[in-house]
């Protein structure tokens, strides 16, 4: 049985979520197909829904953890459910996405069954030996591991791999209230504070999304970057560099632990192309990159390239495209 | 009077470009040179502004070579005011090993009386990239933990820190002692001073071997993923281009 934990929001499954299920079923394929079933930890508004939309993902029953012992984020009350779930279901494999709490639920649950952990990855090779590929060095060097502790626990790269759909009708539903032990609720979340509006989904589906990461600057380089996207009827979009030091909000962030674009179009100004990165915004039909740097990532990967500063280059574009709109000089 | 032990790596900088040891089970950083990760200078800062706060102090902690000496000189030249270095080879190191060697150290000064209320760590190392060694620290010593931190307050007994979470941001309240790993972000870590630098000369490192045999990490090998060939075309350099980018959009039917 391999076991994924399953991310929600706003009540269906997080497309990294699901981009799991895609590697699980592959290893489950490889397995002789076993089956596989998720856990999800936390209410969810409609669990119907939730079940069919898992079904179409080729997930056999779903194992929802509820009550107040995981009514708040925690870190080892959630790996507590994970626990009991792949106890209950006899799982050799627990899996997650790569995501903020993927990583910190499966590092709770592989140090409390005292096992290996692998965090990131994107392939797997061969079952006996079980040896995974994982990034590391941020995504310059890759690490082939292998796991020979059952459960093999690891959490998988986001947007390594594609969410598609492999129908076997809706998962069988149950819920089960886990055995926290007070000890694992001493560190969970007390409060959230409300989150700023969330456009991640219009960049999602933007055709045109100019992007920016550290060439901007600083948090008043991004004018006209965004003046650009709005001229071109896009959307922003920035690297993790530029939601670390808070520049922008995190749902603009493309990427491995942002979101996955799939425009016709994308600019992305001033960043290097980091793997992670790249990850978010592979999918894009055509790049046109703008960097001083020739050598870096972005620059040789894309479609075209414009060699320059970006503080010159977007206003000049801006300009030349308000030009040729309306005629006039501006 | 909080007292922090903050936990570094020295790792290569990954910066440039990355070469591989011939037997390939770790980077080689003689050329590059070496650092720690970005979380773990804000770690320290954290640290720093924590302790000078509540009137507490500073001990950095490494498990890593000989070398790693100059990652702990440069933390002490920023304010911390003591300094653990177990030595040990990072590359026949897992993350297990690491955390059994950390607590190794947390129940040692314990006993001596030099009892820690907050462990800081970086979110995880910018080389292995494991993401596990501050949870499994929280087990191996009873010790309530929050990842990804990017700022802490301590307030009584207890540290409150903020991490970004999938649905907006989180605030635990977590009694102390506590293990904290921290996200960069947060903080912005300062830079040594001449005094600092100065005065982090004359303190004495306490150097420890490992209190067990490494079980190890696990590593077939590392690989370096082939590189891109270049596909680009170049529109050309500066604002200059302009006028082929816009013929681009054109020729794309974007933006109209
Ligand atoms: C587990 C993990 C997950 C990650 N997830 C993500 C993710 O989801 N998304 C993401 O983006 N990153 C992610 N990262 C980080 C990633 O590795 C890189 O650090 C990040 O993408 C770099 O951002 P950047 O390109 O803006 O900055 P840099 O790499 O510093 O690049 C800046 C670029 O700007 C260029 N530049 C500088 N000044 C100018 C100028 N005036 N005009 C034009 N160009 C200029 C430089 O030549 C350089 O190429 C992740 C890392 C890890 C370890």
């Amino acid at each position: 049985m391999i076991l994924v934990l399953v991310e929600t929001a706003d009540g269906a499954a997080a497309e990294v979520s699901l981009e799991t299920l895609a590697l699980a079923r592959a290893l489950a394929a490889e397995g002789g197909g076993v089956p596989v079933q998720a856990v999800v930890v936390g209410e969810v508004p409609d669990p119907a829904a939730l079940a069919e939309e898992l079904g179409e993902h080729g997930v056999a029953e779903v194992h929802q953890a509820t009550g107040d012992g995981v009514a708040a984020f925690g870190g080892a009350a959630w790996a507590a459910a994970v626990q009991e779930a792949r106890e209950a279901t006899g799982s050799v494999v627990v899996t997650a996405a790569g995501s903020v709490r993927g990583n910190e639920v499966l590092a709770h649950l592989a140090a409390r069954l005292q096992v290996p952990m692998a965090a990131n990855v994107t392939a797997f090779s061969g079952l006996a030996p079980f040896v995974v590929t994982r990034q590391v060095v941020g995504g310059a060097a890759l690490e082939e591991m292998r796991l020979d502790q059952r459960p093999a626990v690891f959490t998988v790269a986001g947007h390594a791999w594609q969410a598609a759909v492999a129908p076997t009708g809706p998962a069988t539903w149950h819920t089960f209230a886990p055995d926290v032990a007070p000890a694992d609720l001493v560190a969970s979340v007390v409060s959230v504070a409300e989150k700023e509006p969330d456009t991640s989904d219009s960049l999602r589906s933007a055709r045109v999304v100019v992007g920016a990461g550290r060439g901007a600057g600083g948090p008043d380089g991004f004018a006209p970057v965004a003046e650009l996207a709005e001229l071109l009827g896009g959307a922003v979009g920035v690297s993790r560099v530029v939601t670390s030091l808070g520049w922008r909000p995190h749902h603009e962030q493309v990427g491995q632990t942002g979101s996955r674009i799939t425009p016709d179009l994308y600019v992305p100004c001033g960043i290097s192309g980091a793997i992670q990165h790249w990850a978010g915004c592979a999918s894009s039909k055509t790049i046109l990159a703008i960097n001083t740097d020739p050598d870096a990532p972005m620059m040789t990967k894309a479609t075209y390239a414009v060699v320059g500063d970006m503080h010159e280059v977007v206003p000049a574009i801006v300009a030349e495209l308000r030009r040729r709109r309306t005629g006039v000089e501006c | 009077m909080t007292r922090v032990l903050v936990c570094v790596k020295r790792v290569p900088d990954s910066s440039g470009e990355v070469v591989l040891t011939d037997d390939g089970q770790a980077v080689d950083g003689r050329y590059a040179g070496f650092t720690i990760s970005d979380h773990e200078n804000c770690a320290v800062e954290l640290g720093i502004r924590l302790a000078d706060a509540t009137g507490g102090s500073v001990t950095v902690l490494t498990v890593g070579p000989a070398e790693a000496v100059d990652q702990l000189r440069a933390a002490l030249a920023l304010g911390a005011g003591a300094a653990v270095h177990v030595q040990a080879d990072p590359a026949r190191l897992g993350p297990d090993d690491v955390a059994h060697e950390i607590a190794a150290v947390v129940r040692d000064h314990r006993a001596a009386g030099a009892a820690y209320d907050l462990v800081l760590l970086g979110n995880d190392a910018s080389d292995s990239g494991d993401f596990q060694v501050p949870v499994r620290l929280g087990y191996r010593l009873g010790l309530p933990i929050v990842t990804g931190a990017s700022t802490a307050e301590v307030t009584g007994d207890r540290v409150i820190a903020e991490a970004d979470g999938p649905e907006g941001r989180e605030t635990y309240s977590v009694p102390l002692p506590a293990v904290v790993s921290v996200l960069e972000g947060g903080v912005e870590p300062r830079y040594p001073t001449m005094r600092g630098r100065m005065a982090a000369r004359k303190i004495e490192v306490e150097t420890r071997q490992p209190t067990r045999e490494p079980v190890g990490p696990s590593r077939v090998r590392l690989l370096l993923p082939p590189p891109a060939p270049a596909t680009a075309e170049v529109l050309g350099e500066g604002p200059e281009a302009a006028p082929a980018v816009v013929d681009l959009f054109e020729r794309l039917g974007v933006g109209r």
